[in-house]
Parts: structure tokens; C-alpha cells; sequence
């Protein structure tokens, strides 16, 4: 009885907390099986520990190359989609003009879209125009579906960004660029820095519409793809590892300093 | 002076200062900052769109070439054939969808309201799982749900395995290869996308409305009937419709998860695309697809009352 109360006061983290492990056991597993010595060629049962695939992460052809083209492309399309998309968020939140209904409809419209379609689409224009596929047509499609994420992060914090500090800069005699600069972006730098991760993280982790517009082009999840169908490396677990530990690493870095910088400003 | 006089318009016009007159030299400016972003989105996402609708009624063969023949059979001919994978693809994307609300709330909500000086590491876990390829972490769902592996072992000495096999989600003591096994990817995949939005609008509830609808004798779960619940539906709304959409397109769950039984639509797209190599077929059956998410997208807007999701 005593057990049914506690449960019922305690619903919602038990459930909430369990619903974390959901989402974490994968990784786990990961993380487990990048010890693992297969016997075979897919690594999904245990058979013993070893930390050969950790001694030599590139072992497996292509991998490394797949990874650093991977890489490559997500920071080109990183880039691409933050200036095009910050330019658009400006224009949407600091400017009137004709078919804003038009221009809002065609940036919500690919995020409305399931991938499977936009990388078909895209492709039935790449074929018909007969271009080839490989590194540029991924970037094109990278920078296209990545531009709408980066308009939505950037306008959220351009719109809640005070106008009178503008009109300060320029009372002070700033010239237009001058307040661009000095003032206005780095009051927007948050919103285009997190549109800007969202890109990098959307693009290096894409499949569906690189599947389809890659050609022979191996990205790193195309590799993971691929190796699904072959055989399953060793390797592919030990670079999932190690970008989880790098990331949440930087994570926990980057707010440990916020935290402490916040705690200097209020003293 | 100049320079103040020269201030571009601003959206939101402070009261205090009048309505100025839009400078001659920066009514294009917006037009000149939208210029390059939209036609790339016209370039290469809404062109497209009409490249795949003339492909799907062409005609010919891969050898010839193929030819505008305003063959519109074609989509009668795909809806014929492949009807029972669209009919799987709302059917998976809706159960996910639905698991995904179930089993995100209760974590939105404690992240929002119970977890103190917890929330931020929490955040982080929910968002962790991102930082690892999801293919890589597909597959391990293959270790996870294994044939005689623990998670089975335990469903089939509890007798849930019976029931889920009579439903027709399982098959004998099998998850793997399975309906079930396929949802359950989508659930795992999309649920971050359901726990974010929710988070969000659950964040923004006043807490001094749950104090006072304490003090008005409502009882606990009266509260999250009457107040939370209502307040967060802007939450359910676009977390539902962030998990749903992307998870009738989906077709990487059913390949690694699933068996030549769970194929979604998604699932024959790809094939008809990049192997088969049958483009009228392909295109007819994308354009099907793009049809129905955006007049159930739609649908469900209106249903729900809020437009200005965007």
C-alpha cells in the first residue's frame, strides 16, 4: 500500500526517468559494444572484451575518408546555410515588404516535408538535368534543407532583440555598417550560432536525402549504411563513442563557464 | 546626420518614436537580403516539386529516355500496387507518434517542473543521443531486441509476446523483423522531437496556476486535467506533428529493423529510386505521399486551433 502511494506521488519521475533510459540504452550499447571482438562479420552479440577497434579507430577502409568527407560537407553547409538563412531572418523581422505570406510559406514548407520527398524531388532535377551526382549535389541539398532551421533559430532571437539599441548606435553617430557590426550582430550572434550547430549537426548526420543524391559519394552515415547491408565494423561503434564523449564533454565545458561568467556579472 | 535619418524601419515601431518614412536606398534592401536564400529554396526545393510531378506522368524506359505522356495510369497503377505500404506508414507513423506522447510527457513534465537543480544535466541526456549517428544507434537496436536476447526473454516469460503475436505485431517468440520492432526504432528516433516542444510549452506555465488551482481543492490529477494539459497543447501539437511527418517518410527503421513484411512507403520510394530505377513509378508514388502528409498536416491544424505555429 505504502509502495502504490509512493508510486502514485512519484508518477511522473518514474515514468519520465524511464523514458530517459529509452533513450539512453542505445547508447549504452554503443558504447559496450565498441569493446566487443565479434566473431563473424556484424557486431551485434558479445563474444569478449577488447580494445583492439579503440587502438586503431581508421582500420577499416574507407571509414576515416567517409568521416572526413562528412565533415567537409557539413562545415561548407554549415557556412552556406548560416549566411543565407541569417540574411532571410533579418529581412522577415526588420522589414515590410510584398508576399511575406509567399516567402514564409516556401522556408516552412521543407521542414513540413518528409525527407524521403525532397531528396526524391531534388533528385528527379538533378537526373533531368543531368548532372553528376556526388560531393556538390549533396552540398546543394544539405545547404537547401538546412537554410529553413537557421531563418527559424535566428529570428527567434533578432525578434526579441531590442531596436532602440540600434537607434542608440546610430544617435551616436554609427554609420549603418558600423552598427551592423558593433552592435546589432552580436546581439544576434546566440540565435546565428544556434542555427548554425543545428545546421552542422542536421547536415553531418543526414541520410535519407544524401542516399538519394550522393551517386557513388560515401558520407559517414552512407558508410554506416552500407556496412549495415556487409558487415558491421568494430570501428563504426568506437567513432559514435568517441563523437558522444566529445560532444557531451564540450556540452558540460561550455556551461561550467557560462555558470561561472554569470556568477561573476552578479557579483 | 545623415545616418539617423538613414535608420531602416523597424518591424516592431517603439511608441515613442513616430513612423518614419522608409529611406529611398533601403527599399530594396529586403528584397537583396531575401534574394539569394529564396532562390535557392526555389532552385532546389519547390522546382523540383514540379520536375517530380512532370516525371511521375512521363512514359519510356531508362534506355530511350522518357517522354511527357501525361500518362496519369501511373498513379493508379502505384496506388494499386503499393496501397498496403501507405496504409503501414500512417498505421507505424501514427502508433509511434502516439508512443512518443505517452512516454515523452512524463519526461517533458519532470524536466519542467521536478527536476531542480537536475534539469540541465537532464536536457543534456535528452539531447545527447543526437551527438551519435542514428544509424549507428539504430542498430544497436538490433543487439537490444536480439532473438533470445534479455528484452525478449522477459516479454516472452511475462506472456507479452503472446498477446503482441495474436494482435499480429510479433511474430512467435520474435521482435526483431517484426511490426513492433520497426515502431519502436520510430518511437526511439523521433521521441527527442516530441520531448523538446513539449518542454517548451509546458516551461512557459505559470507555476502560481498550479498553486491556484491547489488552493481551489483541485486534486493532482484535476490540476493537469483543467490547466496543465489544456496549456500545453501548443506542444502536443507541433511535437506530434514533428515525430508524425517524419515518420511516415521514414524508411531507414523498417530497413534495419523490419522484414520484407514492414515496408513503408518510404521503403519503396527508395527502391523504385535507386534500384529499380523506375522514375515515373517513384515520382507518382512521392507526390502521393507529399499530397497526403500536407492535407493531413493541414487537417490537423485546423483541428487544433493553432495556425501561428510558425
Amino acid at each position: 500500500m505504502t509502495f502504490v502511494n509512493w508510486l502514485k506521488r512519484h508518477f511522473v519521475v518514474v515514468a519520465g526517468l524511464l523514458t530517459l533510459a529509452y533513450l539512453l540504452l542505445p547508447n549504452v550499447i554503443v558504447t559496450v559494444f565498441s569493446f566487443n571482438n565479434p566473431k563473424g562479420r556484424f557486431n551485434y552479440t558479445w563474444q569478449e572484451f577488447s580494445t583492439e577497434a579503440w587502438k586503431d579507430p581508421c582500420g577499416v577502409s574507407g571509414l576515416c575518408a567517409s568521416l572526413s568527407l562528412s565533415l567537409h560537407i557539413a562545415l561548407w553547409a554549415t557556412l552556406g546555410a548560416t549566411l543565407l538563412g541569417t540574411m532571410i531572418a533579418f529581412a522577415l523581422v526588420r522589414y515590410r515588404f510584398r508576399a511575406r505570406g509567399a516567402v514564409n510559406s516556401l522556408i516552412f514548407l521543407p521542414m513540413a516535408m518528409p525527407e524521403v520527398v525532397m531528396a526524391a524531388s531534388l533528385l528527379t532535377l538533378f537526373l533531368n538535368m543531368g548532372a553528376q551526382l556526388g560531393f556538390w549535389t549533396v552540398l546543394i541539398a544539405h545547404i537547401m534543407f538546412c537554410l529553413s532551421f537557421v531563418v527559424v533559430a535566428v529570428k527567434a532571437r533578432v525578434m526579441s532583440m531590442d531596436p532602440r539599441l540600434e537607434q542608440a548606435a546610430q544617435d551616436l553617430y554609427a554609420g549603418p555598417f558600423q552598427t551592423f557590426v558593433r552592435v546589432t550582430l552580436p546581439i544576434a550572434a546566440p540565435g546565428i550560432a544556434a542555427g548554425a550547430l543545428l545546421a552542422f549537426a542536421l547536415s553531418f548526420d543526414d541520410f535519407i536525402i544524401t542516399n538519394f543524391n550522393a551517386g557513388s559519394t560515401v558520407t559517414f552515415p552512407m558508410f554506416v549504411w552500407g556496412s549495415a547491408q556487409r558487415g558491421t565494423p568494430v570501428q563504426i561503434n568506437v567513432i559514435g563513442t568517441a563523437m558522444f564523449v566529445v560532444a557531451v564533454l564540450l556540452v558540460l565545458v561550455s556551461m561550467i563557464v557560462g555558470n561561472r561568467r554569470r556568477r561573476q556579472k552578479a557579483l | 546626420m545623415a545616418a539617423v535619418t538613414e535608420a531602416p524601419p523597424l518591424a516592431p515601431a517603439p511608441e515613442t518614436k513616430p513612423p518614419r518614412r522608409p529611406r529611398r536606398r533601403g527599399r530594396w534592401t529586403p528584397y537583396l537580403l531575401l534574394l539569394p536564400g529564396l532562390l535557392w529554396l526555389l532552385v532546389f526545393f519547390a522546382l523540383p516539386v514540379i520536375y517530380q510531378a512532370s516525371t511521375s506522368v512521363q512514359t519510356g524506359s531508362l534506355e530511350e529516355g522518357y517522354r511527357v505522356t501525361w500518362h496519369f495510369a501511373t498513379y493508379w497503377d502505384a496506388l494499386s500496387e503499393y496501397w498496403p505500404q501507405f496504409v503501414r506508414s500512417v498505421l507505424y507513423a501514427a502508433s509511434a507518434t502516439v508512443l512518443c506522447l505517452l512516454l515523452g510527457y512524463p519526461l517533458a513534465y519532470l524536466i519542467a517542473f521536478r527536476a531542480g537543480r537536475w534539469r540541465n544535466l537532464i536536457m543534456i541526456l535528452v539531447i545527447a543521443p543526437f551527438f551519435t549517428s542514428f544509424l549507428i544507434r539504430t542498430l544497436a537496436w538490433k543487439t537490444i531486441l536480439a532473438d533470445g536476447g534479455p528484452v525478449v526473454g522477459v516479454l516472452d516469460a511475462l506472456h507479452v509476446l503472446d498477446v503482441t503475436s495474436w494482435l499480429g505485431w510479433t511474430a512467435g517468440d520474435r521482435v526483431l523483423a517484426t511490426p513492433l520492432a520497426v515502431v519502436c526504432g520510430l518511437t526511439y528516433n523521433f521521441l527527442p522531437f516530441m520531448i523538446l516542444p513539449l518542454y517548451t510549452s509546458l516551461e512557459r506555465i505559470d507555476p502560481r496556476l498550479h498553486e491556484a488551482a491547489n488552493d481551489l481543492y483541485a486534486r493532482p490529477s484535476t490540476t493537469f486535467r483543467k490547466v496543465t494539459l489544456p496549456l500545453s497543447m501548443p506542444g502536443v501539437v507541433s511535437g506530434t506533428l514533428l515525430t508524425f511527418i517524419p515518420a511516415t517518410g521514414d524508411y531507414v527503421n523498417a530497413d534495419l529493423l523490419g522484414s520484407t513484411d514492414t515496408r513503408m512507403v518510404g521503403n519503396v520510394i527508395q527502391s523504385q529510386f535507386l534500384r529499380i530505377l523506375d522514375y515515373p513509378t517513384a515520382a507518382a508514388l512521392s507526390f502521393i505521399l507529399m499530397a497526403a502528409i500536407l492535407f493531413m498536416v493541414t487537417f490537423y491544424i485546423r483541428k487544433s486551433g493553432t495556425e501561428d505555429l510558425v
